[in-house]
């Protein structure tokens, strides 16, 4: 049903949530196509259902109705466990906190996605620290998350994100934590990344972050509008 | 995966040291108590029934308290006994206490024995030096007498006995042989020497017929039956009970029969139920220290609600995620469970010490001790790792 290109596809993707007598709508038949190389903003302002929407593109939820493929998956199809195998695989999450482990240390924490891809212990090693490199964290693979900046942290979180070569790095709020400077660093990685042929699904309320991206899409009253 | 899982909760134990030490100490403590207690009883009882089995394996004792017409067996009855099928022989028992006189040394109170040589023909190794008294003594009513260290120490100080003389009410005997200085042949001696208190106590063992006319009596009280195979040992008591009944007119309680096996029996019976309700006991200890380190792994999982929604979302399957925390509650279990196994075989080998008995490091004391502690780890630590399996990431991941 999906093109080639197309790595996410939904159509008439419904959220809702049943508060008491009421039922609360959030994402009112929702359409949605990525490309495969797209770097795409989904801008809305706070309570409009953005990390509604990246909870279920992760497929950390499931939507109250309609349809959602990724990689030519239906995802409504997968069970738990195929579920978890997808999140591992597809999907490369960056958190608004970082998210990292307190207790690891970078390329510990860069590491935690291969452990469970099943991926041997020397080879974790390489590609861990090929990323750390890669996000420019060379000398400080050993630090622990207390022992690294706001920027820093969340740039482990981005070779976290991406130690695992996934079809989406998927981003919520990636620069709410830190300042503007440090945020235009993120900023800059991911034109680069975007410049290097991945796919990026970034959620913001921030217009001036939202240029960043080569398209974007607005979030409204539970509507997305192109643009 | 499993060696991630084991590296994983190995790295949160030690994080939370102090933490997991309370909780692994209630698992130390009931596999302590479990482990000493099998190990000491173990120990105690095994010493107990090989003392037991020693003195008394085999052996029927006969208490004829006879009627008022019959005061004791006759020699007849003694041979309708021998008749019985399945015995090796029959050694009646006379004693009496008297004075031992020897020049112009006396000690008083001397426990006199006057016993058949079908004793000493069972009791191989009681003669140490000399000889037993023999089927000849028996029928010529030689004055001939075997003693034990104890009296020799008192009466030959510093001499050899052998073929030296003694006096007993006045009847001089020719010392023919000494008991062996380890034997015991009575519980209530051995008892005392397991306790280590040493009795000196003189003795003295002639042949039963002598012992009969210096008494004056004319009827046996006091018999052992050996019998020949011990697994038939009801069939014996239960001719031997149609004999003394037809003996003594089947008039009620003219005589007791005291089944060694029997006794021995009812005695490992109870030390095991004892030993069974001890452990009950000290498994409560245990149950304590699961529900401890259930009440952590909750906890546990509370506090890493959002480490946990991370790991799903970073590709954690539910069954890892279980994984990671059984092999924790695992881990801290079996871990106390070890140190309990180990501070548990070193009380029970210092109190076994002090009770101056064999240690033997037990089996099935060990396999318990690391069994209980696995399978509380796996019983409390489940529930707690199935709630952290099934945690939802979204809310986890929000409970930022
Ligand atoms: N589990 C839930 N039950 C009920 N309502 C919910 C639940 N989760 C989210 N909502 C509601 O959905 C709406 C959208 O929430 P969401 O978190 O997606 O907003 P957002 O666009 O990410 O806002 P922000 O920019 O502040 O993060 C909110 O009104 C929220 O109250
Ligand atoms: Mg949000």
């Amino acid at each position: 049903m999906a093109k080639e290109a197309e790595i996410l596809t939904m159509r008439g993707i419904v959220k809702s949530y049943q508060m008491g007598d009421e039922l609360q709508v959030i994402l009112k038949g929702i359409n949605l196509s990525v490309q495969r190389g797209e770097f795409i903003s989904i801008l809305g302002p706070s309570g409009s259902g953005k990390s509604t929407m990246m909870n279920i593109i992760g497929c950390l939820d499931s939507p109250s109705d309609g349809e959602y493929w990724l990689s030519g998956k239906r995802i409504a199809d997968m069970n738990d466990k195929e579920l978890a195998k997808i999140r591992g695989r597809e999907i490369g999450f960056v958190f608004q906190q970082f998210q990292l482990l307190p207790r690891l240390t970078a390329v510990q924490n860069v590491e935690l996605p291969l452990i469970y891809a099943g991926v041997s212990q020397a080879e974790r090693n390489k590609k861990a620290l090929e990323m750390l490199d890669r996000v420019g964290l060379t000398n400080k693979i050993r630090n622990y998350p207390n022992q690294l900046s706001g920027g820093q942290q969340q740039r482990v979180a981005i070779a976290r994100a991406l130690v695992n070569n996934p079809t989406i790095l998927l981003a919520d709020e990636p620069t709410g934590a830190l300042d503007q400077n440090t945020g235009e660093q993120v900023m800059g990685l991911f034109r680069e990344l975007h410049a290097e042929g991945r796919t990026i699904v970034m959620i913001t309320h921030d217009h001036n972050i939202a240029k960043n991206a080569s398209r974007i899409v607005q979030i409204l009253d539970g509507n997305l509008t192109e643009g | 995966m499993i060696k991630e899982s084991i590296k994983m909760s190995w790295q949160n134990i030690i994080h939370n040291r102090m933490r997991s030490f309370l909780t692994a100490l209630g698992i130390v403590i009931g596999v302590m108590a479990i482990i000493s207690l099998i190990t000491i009883v173990q120990a105690a009882t095994s010493s107990v029934t090989s003392q037991f089995s020693e003195l008394g394996a085999g052996k029927l004792v006969v208490s004829a308290l006879g009627t008022p017409l019959k005061k004791g067996l006759t020699d007849n009855d003694v041979k309708g006994l021998l008749e019985i099928d399945g015995i090796r022989g029959v050694s009646p028992t006379l004693n009496f206490s008297t004075d031992v006189v020897r020049n112009l040394m006396v000690e008083e109170n001397v426990t006199v024995e006057g016993r058949n040589e079908m004793y000493f023909t069972e009791n191989p190794k009681l003669i140490g030096r000399g000889r037993p008294l023999s089927l000849i003594d028996m029928e010529s009513k030689n004055r001939v007498c075997v003693i034990n260290p104890d009296l020799q120490e008192i009466i030959f100080p510093g001499e050899d006995p052998l073929g030296k003389t003694l006096k007993l009410k006045g009847i001089t005997f020719t010392v023919v042989g000494v008991i062996d200085d380890e034997v015991t042949t009575d519980i209530v001696s051995a008892i005392q020497k397991s306790q280590g208190r040493d009795v000196s106590e003189g003795k003295a063992i002639i042949p039963y017929q002598t012992a009969m006319s210096m008494t004056g009596a004319n009827s046996i009280t006091s018999l052992e039956i050996f019998v020949v195979d011990t697994t038939r040992n009801a069939e014996v008591k239960a001719d031997t009970e149609r004999v003394l009944n037809q003996a003594f007119n089947y008039k009620e309680d003219s005589f007791s029969i005291l089944d060694m096996d029997s006794l021995l029996d009812s005695m490992n019976t109870m030390l095991g139920m004892m030993t069974a309700m001890l452990v009950g006991i000290a498994s409560i200890a245990l149950l304590v220290g699961g529900i401890g380190i259930m009440n952590m792994m909750l906890v546990s999982v509370t506090e890493r609600t959002t480490e946990i929604g991370l790991r799903k979302a970073l590709g954690a399957e539910p069954k890892q995620i279980q994984m990671q925390f059984l092999a924790e509650s695992i881990f801290l279990s079996v871990l106390g469970g070890l140190i309990g196994m180990l501070l548990g075989l070193l009380l029970s080998a210092v109190v076994i010490n002090a009770l101056d008995v064999d240690f033997a490091i037990s089996m099935t004391a060990i396999g318990l001790g690391f069994g209980f502690s696995a399978a509380v780890g796996i019983i409390f630590g489940w529930a707690p790792a199935r709630k952290a399996s099934l945690l939802n990431p979204i809310d986890a991941l929000r409970s930022v």
